[in-house]
């Protein structure tokens, strides 16, 4: 494979993982204010089935992509109803929607299957795509890559560096104590959740206009990343810098497994397709395990440089959630 | 509970039911369906006849199994999605099991027999690794059991295009069917087998029993009510999530090897067929008690059925019956919080 090949292979990976990219971001900010939107893999499918289906009857890009993070937003706020304000389980409302919006999107979308849908055009950025190796790799893509780079930016920009970010934090780590400080912690978590909704809906549309243009119902491909995205969200350790690796990094998975495939003829493609789960599994692991009990008794007992080394290994990979993640909040 | 809020409870009960139709009813109006032509080919497309009812059944053991181990896991406070992976695992081992000793001779009852405890050791196997991912990796159970169905998803799909593939050509439609000796048997003119219904039926009466008159059971529950004063009171917590675990996955195991010897007689890619989660479903629709899992999960076995000929008379998918069943679920959810407010505030 010569260099121009990887560098385009690269550059797609890039488009390839901008749904994942907005649905990770609008999970981040959905945790960071302490509440799981477990339906995602659910919201993905419905809203690129109704995103493609708008535009197939209107002609409008725009439209189509409104209604995707319309969908989004609707299904999050559903899960923001009911635990917020019903007290519910977050896990149980969000696995029930994840399910309820697959079967919708199958069912709703029967009569589109495989209709010739309009399609988001490229738009390189002249003056930008010239420079070498860096245009190819950025700017010669269409608009929803490039606004995927954007939300990373501003999400982490928002979380990090601003006020109001920083009250983001406080009320999915320390409630009480955002609300002594004068936050109103449950609407903020609606407005988060909603919005984090809407960024996940945006997830669908990319694919059904763009990414993977069309919609071909159960064999569409995309049952299953929602699951992915959440997965994701946990490795990034809910900052939108290390998640947005982590989406690169398993787009970059899916492509290699594509660009394999010929050399291992043995193995079928459906099986590379899954290489990233076990990944996912393994990554989570090494996220988490520094917590483990027994490995903080093995690593007491080990010599000093070799504890060392390890304890700094595992807090360097370590991600812990926002302390009040999925905990409601009552005033008293 | 006096007499009186437990007619206020089945009255919100109602309720759910009457907004999930009503929901359901608004989707298929914008589909552009009739609402009671589609409702009334489900109820005919499930009890219609003998034979159709029959049907109902052959889908009901496999929900009733995993349901009843979902049972076990919810009462420790395990949410077990890797269920769905648990049963494809165990229909891998029951399969393996049958292709390892179809030619030794041995009677084919014993060899049944054995292949359906490979597939409980299966299902277990793999319930344990999401078990042992909590408990001494601290990757919670959702997302590990999530990875491990999409493995196991693929562990198929590599076996029956690869070692198990059919000779001449390996295709979606799975590997060679077994001999019918190893057919687990049917009722005269009929798919349901006798053997399966009655292993699902033991099942959840035997996880009924274990929840409500063992002192295992109790412990079980002390762990997922409250995991730190169980642990504080002497009960082994990790080793009880474990042995949920184990219980939880071994009946999903079942549930896949009935899978592959009573209803497809072969590995299939998509064996597991989405009952691990209904039956995650069927759990919290029962919120968490055995004694409605039955009846509940004939229920869904029902609507799943009679949907099948949505798509031929009414050019409708057959997605509405998992469209109905989620609706239920989520405002039975809904109606309980709402209820809760209510009692809360007065």
């Amino acid at each position: 494979m010569d260099s121009t090949t990887i560098l385009i292979g690269l550059a797609s990976v890039l488009v390839a993982a901008a749904p994942v990219v907005f649905a990770v971001m609008g999970e981040t900010l959905s945790e960071r204010a302490g509440v799981i939107n477990l339906s995602m893999n659910g919201t993905i499918l419905l809203s690129a089935m109704g995103g493609f289906a708008v535009s197939v009857r209107t002609g409008n890009l725009f439209l189509g992509f409104l209604t995707g993070m319309l969908i989004g937003a609707a299904v999050a706020l559903i899960v923001a109803f009911s635990s917020i304000t019903l007290k519910q389980s977050q896990v149980a409302v969000g696995f029930v929607l994840a399910l309820v919006c697959r079967d919708l999107s199958y069912f709703l979308g029967n009569p589109f299957m495989g209709l010739a849908g309009p399609r988001l055009p490229a738009w390189p950025l002249s003056g930008l795509k010239e420079i070498p190796v860096i245009g190819t790799l950025f700017f010669n893509h269409d608009l929803m890559t490039y606004l995927s780079f954007i939300v990373i930016f501003v999400s982490w920009f928002w979380i990090f560096r601003t006020r109001p970010g920083l009250m983001l934090q406080g009320i999915g780590e320390r409630p009480a104590a955002a609300y002594v400080r004068g936050a109103n912690v449950n609407l903020m978590r609606y407005v988060y959740t909603v919005l984090g909704g809407a960024l996940i809906g945006l997830a669908g549309p990319t694919y059904s206009l763009s990414v993977k243009a069309g919609w071909k119902g159960t064999i569409s491909g995309l049952d299953g990343i929602g699951w992915i995205a959440l997965a994701i969200t946990i490795f990034g350790g809910w900052n939108p810098l290390r998640a947005a690796f982590g989406a690169y990094l398993f787009a970059l998975l899916q492509w290699l497994g594509l660009v394999l495939q010929p050399s291992l003829p043995n193995i079928p493609s459906q099986v590379l397709q899954v290489a990233p789960f076990p990944l996912m599994i393994l990554t989570l692991l090494l996220v988490n395990i520094g917590d483990a009990e027994w490995v903080e008794r093995t690593l007491a007992s080990l010599p000093e440089p070799t504890r060392r080394f390890f304890a700094k290994a595992f807090r360097a990979m370590r991600a812990s959630p926002p302390a009040a993640l999925g905990v409601p909040f009552e005033r008293d | 509970m006096t007499k009186n809020s437990r007619w206020v409870n089945v009255g919100f009960q109602i309720a759910a039911l009457v907004l999930a139709l009503l929901f359901t009813s608004l989707i298929l109006l914008a589909a552009g369906a009739p609402p009671l032509e589609a409702y009334k080919n489900i109820v005919t497309g499930a009890f219609g006849s003998f034979k159709k009812f029959s049907d109902v059944l052959v889908s009901w053991v496999p929900l009733l199994l995993v349901s009843a181990g979902l049972l076990v896991t919810f009462a420790t406070g395990l949410w077990n999605i890797g269920v769905e992976g648990q049963i494809t695992l165990g229909a891998i081992a029951t399969t393996w099991a049958l292709r390892e000793l179809q030619d030794t001779g041995l009677s084919p009852s014993l060899i049944l027999f054995l292949a359906i405890l490979a597939g409980m050791a299966g299902g277990a196997v793999w319930a344990l690794l999401a078990g042992a991912l909590k408990t001494f990796g601290g990757v919670n159970e959702i997302f590990g059991g999530l990875g491990l169905n999409f493995v196991a998803t693929a562990l198929t799909i590599y076996l029956i295009f690869g070692p198990w593939k059919r000779p001449g050509v390996a295709s979606m439609s799975g590997t060679e069917p077994f001999d019918e000796a190893l057919h687990l048997s049917l009722f005269p003119e009929l798919r349901l087998s006798p053997w399966a219904l009655v292993i699902a039926i033991l099942a959840i009466v035997f996880v009924y029993f274990l929840l409500q008159g063992t002192y295992f059971g109790l412990r079980l529950k002390a762990v997922g009510k409250n995991f730190r004063a169980a642990y504080l009171l002497g009960v082994p917590t990790w080793q009880y999530m474990m042995l949920s675990f184990l219980i939880c996955g071994a009946l999903a195991g079942i549930a896949g090897a009935m899978q592959v010897t009573a209803v497809y007689y072969r590995l299939i890619p998509s064996i597991s067929s989405g009952y691990g989660y209904l039956g995650l479903m069927v759990a919290m629709l029962v919120n968490y008690q055995a004694i409605w899992a039955a009846p509940v999960a004939l229920f869904f076995a029902a609507l799943n059925i009679g949907s099948i000929q949505l798509p031929i008379v009414l050019k409708l998918d057959s997605s509405l019956s998992g469209v109905l069943q989620g609706m239920l679920v989520l405002f039975v959810l809904i109606v309980e919080g709402v209820r809760q407010r209510i009692a809360r505030r007065s």
